[in-house]
């Protein structure tokens, strides 16, 4: 086949998956989710664990080695046949406490600690880097199959290098769109999907090829085995377990599983249908891998590469379509393996590495201004990438070479480090953080001692008198030959030891050091996840004013997002407005929504940069004693029915204070109206009384003095028509005059209406027309007034020396909204309240000359259009917010 | 033609729930049992038999998992059912 149709090919799919890709997010934004929430797109996901390393490898390794291929699927398949006791522990943690990614759910059970994100996120990277190298050179590989003789090393440099960069690029553009609140990546998971169903449609089909049109049926491939030389196999006991074990964990362990099976995790139920799919996958999977390795064996030339049997079978007997199936499985299986894990690892790096650093490197942190979600959407691109250059300079300076292969294994040696601390998080009580950092780095160590070290070879970092003298003479320290036992295979000697030691460390320094009082709580809420599905307060939050809090999420979460989490607490609270009471309860909720954008630790440590710490109550540590559980059950009925009475309660008391504030404002109308109506009463009468006495007087002064009297009948007209406006409204006798219009029209006009080109000091109205551009079926005059009066409002009481009002357009929810934000210093937190209350006026001076009635009417006109008006608190200005009346279908557009 | 005395026993069907739970963690259990058998081989086993041993015994917990997956998932989903493992009666 053409090398060119194969380049061709290849980029067509490359496009079809970004399509795929592409259409997914576009539906989760519209809220489509339908399929892509099945539990099969969930199973399908889970299939990144078959790599390239898999989908080639496992035929090489099977010609090498015989049956011991299967060991690698067979582990996972304990593992999710046994999802009931560990997976489901997992991920119900992993929902309930927003867990990002394997080092946040380490760091956040060991009491945020940061050290251990560090240590994991190392750890993932130094392991996974050579393995992402693995999938570059499999690729390449493989095009160096059908390129023949183009082959050398300079443009299989160069394929691999161009092979990153798209991978890069799609990673960045799918895995970075959004900060979202739970990391899940719509995009890119069904891109997975179709990846996945690509690689089994491949294996299977040159299985069924090879057993059925080259071998002759199930029976005589069979007996063809028995034949072969892979049948000289023989069980080797210790490597079989081994390399069950090593499967089993790492499935757990690897940060792009992790990714896959708990992060991007939407329902809990897929699990149990994944708990049989996802080993049937695994079954096909490695069903034809012997046949196909037996044909191999038997038809190729000696010497020719087994691990490429999949590809150059279909070829040796001329079947193109076949070869190009195989080869679009294969390129699927690396780039999927490398598109989950470059994700995962820049999640962890941003998270762990970058956000502690660049909090730190700002004193005061997360109270300064600046959108901190760029900055983490900048760290995980900028990580994206540096994994991927990572994993192309390995494979560029390792040769890429048959040392490459055997990094799988080394690589799940690596993240089974995380194994014993995993384990002891979610069923030991004990387990502590000095435990388990001692037992990360014990089995960090031991593993590049063993293992990684070892697998650059005799000409490597090693030198060859260290494997037979040990470090400096030091024999019991030989890397493959620790405490001087030797004989054992490499690699379970490196399993057994560095498991072992670090199992061993994390074990005895848990039980003899003390945890914290987080540790203790994260502890037992990790423990009893299914008992109760909450973590233990620990925060108190008397002193800490809600209006910060909602500048530093919005920063974080993005505006609307954190408005929303903000309103819909308050309303818990039975409250109206964005500003809910600080209680520890919903500190611990804003945790957990910052903990999934920016991991535990981050979280935690910029909340504690506003609320000035933890304290740990006594009666929080009770909450987790086994001792008060009785006590517990019981007081948590009347807790609950406690709590109903309390929120009675606080609406009571604030209808009260309304009331309060009500009647106070409205004794102050009485005499203001009064007075209001006395002052052109008497100039009125004053100034008629001179005219009708004044006969020698001139007509300039008659003219003055009729103006006057003109001018103040006006004035009392305006009061009495709006007073009259305002009771109509009230009254719902208004009648609305509804027609099409813009919504651009109408800023216009009220812009134009309120242009004031006598004030010294012109306000400055920054507008983007482009989102203005919505149409709009309503009463557009009243409207308008709304628009008017909140701009007046604007021009009146900015105090900044120079006045800016922004008008800014948005969707929230599927409902239009206008925000009116100034830069004065904006309403006081009593005032809010009452604002939109009749003859309610913030200060007290007349200058404005109204009697407190606009903002009134504002609110009666919306809530006729069926919109609403707000005020929006941490803006920094006074800031309004109008809800447009829900546009029409037929109208729109 | 009487029907056998069925024993005397309340809660019939929570009973049946949490000895399904049972079920689901002794699983694991057995499949490590099965799929470890292969270290026992000795020399001169065929290795298309060991391929169709191994093959049966992992369809075969395909199947026993994939029939208890949905009558889990009830469980897993009914709140009325604490499935701690501390359970009194569990």
């Amino acid at each position: 086949m053409a090398f060119d149709v194969l380049v061709t090919i290849c980029i067509a799919y490359v496009f079809l998956l970004f399509a795929v890709a592409f259409w997914a997010d576009k539906r989760a934004e519209a809220g489509r989710m339908g399929w892509m929430r099945s539990p099969m797109v969930y199973t399908l996901s889970l299939s990144i664990y078959c790599t390239a390393w898999t989908f080639y490898g496992a035929v090489g390794y099977a010609a090498r080695s015989g049956l011991e291929f299967v060991t690698i699927y067979l582990g996972p398949t304990l593992v999710m046949i046994g999802w009931w006791v560990v997976l489901r522990r997992l991920v119900r943690i992993g929902r309930t406490q927003r867990i990002t990614s394997i080092a946040d759910l380490i760091s956040s059970r060991y009491g945020k600690s940061n050290l251990l994100g560090v240590l994991v996120t190392l750890l993932a990277v130094i392991g996974t880097t050579p393995y992402i190298a693995l999938q570059l050179q499999s690729v390449t590989l493989s095009f160096a199959v059908f390129s023949q003789g183009a082959g050398d090393s300079d443009t299989l440099t160069q394929t691999a290098f161009l092979v990153a960069v798209g991978l890069a690029l799609f990673t960045i553009v799918f895995g970075t769109r959004n900060l979202d609140a739970n990391e899940r990546h719509h995009g890119v998971v069904t891109a997975i999907a179709v990846e996945a169903v690509v690689k089994l449609i491949a294996l299977l089909a040159v299985g069924v090829f090879v057993v059925f049109v080259v071998g002759g049926g199930a029976g005589a491939t069979l007996e063809a085995i028995d034949a072969s030389p892979i049948s000289e196999w023989q069980a080797r006991p210790a490597r079989w377990t081994t390399l069950i074990f090593l499967s089993a964990v790492a499935f757990i362990c690897l940060p792009r599983m992790f990714q896959v099976m708990v992060v991007e995790n939407s329902d809990e139920r897929h699990l149990a249908t994944a708990s049989w799919a996802f080993p049937l996958y695994l079954f096909l999977m490695s069903l034809f891998v012997i046949p196909i390795a037996v044909v191999g064996l038997s038809v190729l030339p000696e010497g020719s590469n087994p691990d490429l049997f999949v590809l150059t079978v279909p070829l040796e007997f001329d079947r193109n379509f076949l070869a190009m199936l195989a080869f679009l499985g294969g390129f699927s299986s690396a780039t999927s393996m490398v598109i989950v894990a470059a994700i995962a690892l820049s999640t962890m790096m941003s998270n762990h590495l970058v956000m502690p650093i660049w909090l730190s490197s700002r004193k005061g942190g997360a109270t300064v201004s600046g959108d901190v979600r760029t900055v983490v959407i900048q760290a995980r691109r900028v990580s994206i990438a540096a994994v991927l250059a990572l994993g192309y300079l390995y494979y560029k300076f390792s040769g890429g070479g048959a040392a490459l292969a055997a990094i799988g294994l080394i690589s799940f040696t690596g993240v089974a480090q995380v194994f014993p601390a995993l384990l002891g998080a979610i069923f030991w009580r004990g387990a502590t953080r000095v435990g388990a950092v001692a037992g990360v780095s014990v089995g960090l160590a031991v593993w590049l001692w063993t293992s990684f070290l070892p697998s650059f070879g005799e000409a490597g970092i090693l030198t060859a008198a260290v494997y037979s003298e040990g470090p400096f003479g030091i024999g019991i320290l030989r890397p493959q030959a620790l405490f001087g036992i030797e004989g054992m295979d490499p690699l379970v000697h490196s399993v057994f030891w560095s498991v072992l030691l670090n199992a061993g460390a994390f074990c005895l320094f848990s039980i003899l050091s003390f945890p914290s009082p987080v540790e203790r709580l994260q502890g037992a809420t990790f423990i009893n996840i299914f008992r109760y599905s909450e973590s233990a307060p620990g925060w108190t939050g008397s002193v800490i004013d809600a209006e910060d809090l909602l500048m530093m999420s919005q920063r974080l979460l993005g505006t609307t997002e954190a408005q929303l989490l903000f309103e819909s607490e308050a309303e818990k609270q039975g409250k109206e407005g964005f500003l809910p009471d600080v209680t520890p309860k919903f500190l611990e909720r804003l945790e957990r929504e910052l903990a999934g954008s920016v991991g535990a630790a981050t979280a935690h440590a910029m909340l504690a940069q506003i609320t000035g710490g933890v304290t740990v109550s006594v009666e929080d540590l009770m909450k987790v004693a086994d001792e008060a559980q009785q006590i517990l059950e019981y007081s948590s009925q009347l807790e609950a029915k406690s709590k109903e009475l309390e929120r009675t309660a606080r609406q009571l008391r604030e209808a009260n204070e309304k009331l309060v504030a009500l009647s106070v404002q409205k004794d102050a109308f009485l005499s203001q109206i009064s007075h209001e109506l006395r002052t052109p009463m008497t100039s009125i009468r004053s100034f008629s009384e001179i005219l009708m006495h004044g006969q020698s007087m001139g007509a300039e002064d008659r003219q003055r003095y009729s103006q006057i009297i003109h001018d103040e009948t006006i004035r009392l007209t305006r009061l009495l028509d709006d007073l009259l406006d305002l009771s109509v409204l009230e009254n719902g006798q208004v009648t609305l005059n509804e027609r099409d219009d813009r919504l651009e029209a109408i800023l216009d006009r009220a812009v134009s209406a309120t242009d004031r080109p006598d004030v010294a000091t012109e306000m400055l109205i920054l507008r983007d027309r482009n989102l203005e551009n919505v149409a709009l079926f309503t009463d557009s005059d009243r409207l308008t007034q709304v628009f008017i009066n909140l701009i007046a409002n604007a021009q009146k009481y900015c105090d900044a020396t120079r006045p800016e009002l922004r008008i800014s357009v948005s969707e929230i929810g599927g409902r239009q909204v206008v925000d009116f934000i100034d830069n004065g210093s904006g309403i006081p937190k009593e005032a809010q309240a009452v604002i939109f209350e009749k003859f309610s006026r913030v200060s007290d001076h007349r200058a404005a000359g109204g009697a407190g009635l606009g903002l009134a009417i504002c609110r009666e006109v919306m809530n006729r259009l069926d919109g609403s008006i707000a005020y929006l608190p941490g803006q920094g200005g006074a800031a309004f917010r109008v809800t447009l009346p829900q546009t029409r279908r037929a109208a729109a557009e | 033609m009487s029907r056998p005395p069925q024993p005397l026993f309340l809660a019939r069907q929570s009973y049946r729930r949490r000895r399904l739970a049972d079920a689901a963690r002794l699983i694991p259990l057995l499949g490590t049992v099965l799929l470890l058998i292969p270290i026992f081989w000795s020399t001169g086993n065929s290795t298309s038999g060991g391929l169709v041993y191994v093959f049966v015994a992992w369809g075969g917990l395909i199947a026993v998992i994939g029939l208890l997956a949905r009558a889990l998932n009830d469980i897993a989903n009914d709140p009325d059912q604490p499935d701690d493992p501390s359970d009194p009666e569990g």
